[in-house]
């Protein structure tokens, strides 16, 4: 998928994440902080990159802000802010197929 | 050198005849020659012992770089005095090398942070380390490692003159001219001042700080106007919103409930929750909660508390005004409820730090408790409890009386949520040991009972009481299972906070954390 | 991904909690409390804008989060909203056990949900079926069409009242002695009972108002409810006290059917327990009781 307009999705609040996606030139550019970092930093960046690779993001600027989410909130966010910089976010999504 | 809960305590701490824990009660009966202080003599009658400022009573004092100077945290994240007296010994006196020793520091003193940064504050002894401060000394910017005690091992130590306090400073409520202090009757009334005794009692000089001045004698005193060489009156010692809370609610918080109706039921199958039982618990959600249903099971049982110490707050003093407890000991109060009640409701005393929690004396109250109901930051499968530094490493919380009352009691539960957020509340490994898991009996979780299996005869309680529990293994394994099995956390060598044991043994070291950079 | 088995069509419901599905740190274990189905939330709790990031993160909750034997259904966005298509479609993907169908008026709305349903488990290869549905009646006319709603589908396990909206098109308010929907419920419950499946009654608001919710919650048990839409997991304790059976009434519901299946190996079709006529009508009541009884913890034998 190709990022065609900056997009965001998720929130600040405590076990969410906010993932905003632009469009890029070199690759993944992933910016990440998180309230879990010592521990859980390598995860999060391994969760977010294998999500973009799922939908197949090639070039990309990423920045996830953690507050303490599980994974499968980490992939819903980086999901749904890819899908809506796609403009595709809303209807017949791949549930199952690169959304998974 | 590993010690009893398998810690690796560095040899350069292990010298003049510091040793690393070796389990619960090895000080017992062993003698201890208490320090004694070098005090000026008030032979010729005064009429007052008020002085201008800070900084001309610092100069009374004889201050000198190299100094230790103490403080109470009764004001708790309110206090103004800890900063206010660091700032008028290091920029108008201009010392230097200076080592703090309080009985705990919170938010209240991040500006400390920028003197530790200076090398102006060398030292820091406290049970508490928290915001602006705990990052500082995390990231190894104290010269010297910082001292962690409990609230007796405090005590313990001053008594027995591993810390020697040059100038003792006592922010006051209200004071009389020549330095009777006490808790209430001013504009930042704190109520109980227990942490204030020893240090006024065991340091060489002592100025009370006050921003109430009130009519000789103020009666009864908690600090005695015997001990005190010098009066400073100020605008204001602290910020009284922050003090004390105008009331501690009763968490409304339906996994809070849930955990304090179950720590009620565990009390209540044990043979000690009967006519005169002994009791304490915290201030957080679900310990404070837990008076609520403990009240229900006295209620059917027909039983009345004989007696509660602590931290005190509102709940605690509502049952003795219902006739519910006996006698309410207080060494601290949290909110308006327990400020307005101590010396006031019959029943309701203050008691020193070291009558409170201190394992050298031969009276602490904890070792006469029956139940304590604590929180934790973390817990492992060995039961050790970690109340100090955060599950990323950073220091950030307070052993306070947590492994005094845990190893006094005959019950010991810690009450906390198996997760926070993502990080695992029950693990394989706690960041830090505060409290030693021989202390510690059982944890419950709103997923689920443990019990500490050096105590069969509390499995066998809970299971004639029908309450279901489970082992602290499979309330891991949940908590891995939801959050993910966090990396371990990487360290240098450096040691930034040495954890003493309540006995002075060397309990744990923090290290400084090699923070994870993802673009690595 | 962990597997749920196949719903069943008539278990206990007794508390259905609502819980928002775009909320992270609530849907991620809503279960520890013990209700007997959560609802997670995709219309009223989510915001016009947020539907889309809703449904991901519902699609993960139910595929990653171990909801071990609480039942988990979805409430999905009305029939005239743009959003029920692809809630359906992620329902059915992430393996939820049922869909309740919002503002349902008639037997045609359900059978619209049906056929989508039914295509989404095609597509997404999910045994034809295995959703089950559930439907909300809001308005007048839903309550006067009660009883072809209950008959609409084979997936229909029940019914529920929704209060809020149904007051609005009454012109009235919440009354403490339920007056004000005492015909709905009434002739919701009959219609139900008439087609044989379960129903529920609307969630209480104020949580403060303790002694209101008990004594809407007796009212409930007493006019035949299944059980209750929740919104506040410390509402859940009440509900099970108040409809948990007796223990006289356990007592009799297994002597009941222990005699029965006594006396029907012996070719007995009617026979007396403590003086009383007993014959088969007796027994889905009372092995009724017992499987209430056992989720209460009254009862550990084997009967249910």
């Amino acid at each position: 998928m190709e990022i065609l307009k900056p997009a965001a999705a998720g929130t600040l609040e405590s076990s969410d994440a906010q993932v905003t996606v632009e469009p890029g030139e070199n690759g993944i550019e992933l910016s990440l902080t998180s309230s879990v970092m010592n521990q859980y930093g390598r995860q999060i960046k391994a969760t977010v990159l294998e999500t973009l690779e799922r939908l197949d993001v090639q070039n990309a600027r990423v920045t996830v802000v953690d507050k303490g989410a599980l994974d499968c909130t980490l992939k819903a966010r980086v999901e749904c802010a890819v899908l809506r910089s796609c403009g595709q976010s809303a209807e017949n999504i791949p549930w199952g197929g690169a959304i998974r | 050198m590993k010690n009893a809960v398998g810690r690796d305590i560095p040899d350069f701490l292990l010298k003049d005849g510091r040793e690393v824990y070796q389990g619960k009660n090895y000080m017992d009966g062993k003698y201890i020659r208490k320090a004694s202080p070098r005090t000026r003599r008030c032979e010729k009658p005064r009429e007052s012992k008020i002085v201008d400022s800070l900084a001309q009573a610092l100069r009374d004092c004889g201050a000198k770089s190299g100094m230790t100077f103490s403080f109470h945290h009764h004001l708790r994240d309110g206090d103004f005095v800890v900063n206010m007296v660091m700032r008028a010994a290091i920029e108008e006196l201009g010392l230097e090398d200076l080592t703090i020793a309080a009985t705990s520091l919170g938010n209240a003193h991040d500006p400390i942070a920028a003197y530790i940064e200076q090398g102006k504050v060398v030292g820091i002894q406290t049970s508490g380390i928290r915001g602006r401060m705990g990052e500082v000394v995390s990231a190894g910017k104290l010269k010297t490692p910082a001292i962690i005690r409990s609230h007796g091992g405090r005590p313990r130590a001053i008594e027995g003159g591993e810390v020697h306090i040059d100038i003792a400073f006592i922010a006051a409520p209200t004071s009389d001219c020549v330095g009777n202090c006490r808790g209430v009757g001013g504009k930042s009334d704190c109520g109980s001042l227990g942490y204030a005794m020893s240090d006024a009692r065991y340091a060489d000089h002592v100025v009370v700080v006050t921003d109430c001045l009130v009519d000789f004698p103020n009666m009864p005193a908690s600090v005695e106007a015997i001990d005190v060489d010098a009066v400073v009156v100020v605008d204001s010692i602290g910020n009284p919103k922050k003090i004390a809370s105008s009331a501690a609610r009763i968490s409304q918080n339906p996994r809070d409930l849930m955990m304090a109706e179950n720590v009620a039921k565990v009390i209540a199958s044990t043979p000690y929750f009967k006519d005169g039982f002994s009791f304490q618990t915290g201030v957080g959600g679900p310990s404070l909660a837990a008076n609520l249903f403990l009240e229900q099971y006295m209620d059917q049982r027909g039983i009345k508390m004989g007696w509660a110490i602590g931290g005190i707050c509102g709940p605690m003093v509502e049952l003795l005004k219902k006739g519910k407890v006996g006698k309410v000991i207080d060494v601290q109060d949290f909110d308006l409820d327990a400020v307005n009640s101590i010396h006031r409701t019959p029943g309701h005393y203050e008691m020193s730090a070291s009558q409170y929690a201190n394992p050298a004396n031969k009276g602490a109250f904890v070792n006469k408790l029956d139940f304590v109901v604590l929180a934790a930051l973390e817990v492992d499968t060995g039961f050790n409890v970690n109340v100090l530094t955060g599950s990323d490493g950073v220091l950030r919380g307070a052993p306070g009386g947590h492994p005094d009352t845990a190893a006094g009691s005959k019950v010991c539960i810690i009450v906390t949520p198996l997760t926070r957020g993502r990080m695992a509340t029950v693990c394989e490994h706690v960041v830090t040991v505060t409290t030693p898991g021989d202390c510690v009996d059982v944890l419950v979780t709103d997923y689920g009972i443990a019990v500490n299996p050096l105590r069969p005869d509390l499995i066998e309680c809970l299971d004639n009481a029908g309450i279901p529990h489970v082992s602290i293994e499979s309330l891991k394994e949940k908590a891995y299972s939801l959050v993910g099995r966090p990396d371990d956390l990487e360290w240098e060598d450096k040691v930034v906070a040495v954890l003493e044991a309540r006995d002075g043994t060397i309990l744990d070291v923090v290290r400084k954390i090699k923070p994870y950079q993802p673009e690595g | 991904m962990i597997p749920r088995p196949k719903p069943e069509r008539f278990r206990l419901r007794r508390t259905m909690m609502f819980m928002n599905a775009q909320k992270p740190g609530l849907i991620k274990d809503a279960y520890i409390y013990g209700c007997d189905s959560i609802m997670l939330d995709l219309e009223d709790a989510v915001a016009e804008n947020q539907k889309d990031a809703a449904r991901f993160s519902l699609y993960h909750a139910l595929k990653s989060i171990d909801y071990g034997d609480t039942e988990v259904i979805v409430r999905i966005n009305g029939l005239d909203t743009p959003h029920w298509q692809e809630d359906i479609r992620v329902c059915v993907a992430g393996g939820a056990d049922g869909i309740r169908i919002a503002k349902c008026e008639s037997a045609q709305d359900v059978k619209t949900v049906e056929e989508h349903v039914e295509k989404a488990e095609e597509e997404f290869g999910v045994e034809k079926g295995r959703t089950l549905l559930m439907a909300a009646l809001e308005s007048p006319r839903g309550i006067l069409n009660a009883y072809e709603i209950c008959c609409a589908s084979d997936r229909l396990f029940g019914v529920a009242i929704s209060g809020g909206d149904f007051r609005k098109c009454m012109q009235t308010k919440f009354q403490p002695d339920g007056v004000d929907m005492l015909a709905a419920r009434g002739q919701m419950l009959i219609a139900a009972r008439a087609a044989g499946v379960q129903c529920f009654d609307t969630v209480f608001t104020d949580l403060d108002d303790q002694e209101g919710f008990e004594a809407e919650v007796r009212q409930n048990k007493a006019m035949g409810f299944d059980g209750k839409s929740l919104i506040n997991p410390k509402q859940i304790r009440l509900v099970h006290q108040i409809f948990a059976p007796t223990e006289k009434e356990v007592f009799q519901a297994e002597k009941i059917v222990r005699a029965y299946r006594e006396q029907s190996k012996a070719g007995v079709g009617v026979f007396t327990v403590d003086g009383k006529m007993i014959d088969i009508a007796f027994i889905p009541g009372a092995e009724r009781t017992l499987r209430l009884a056992k989720a209460c913890g009254m009862y550990e034998g084997d009967l249910v």
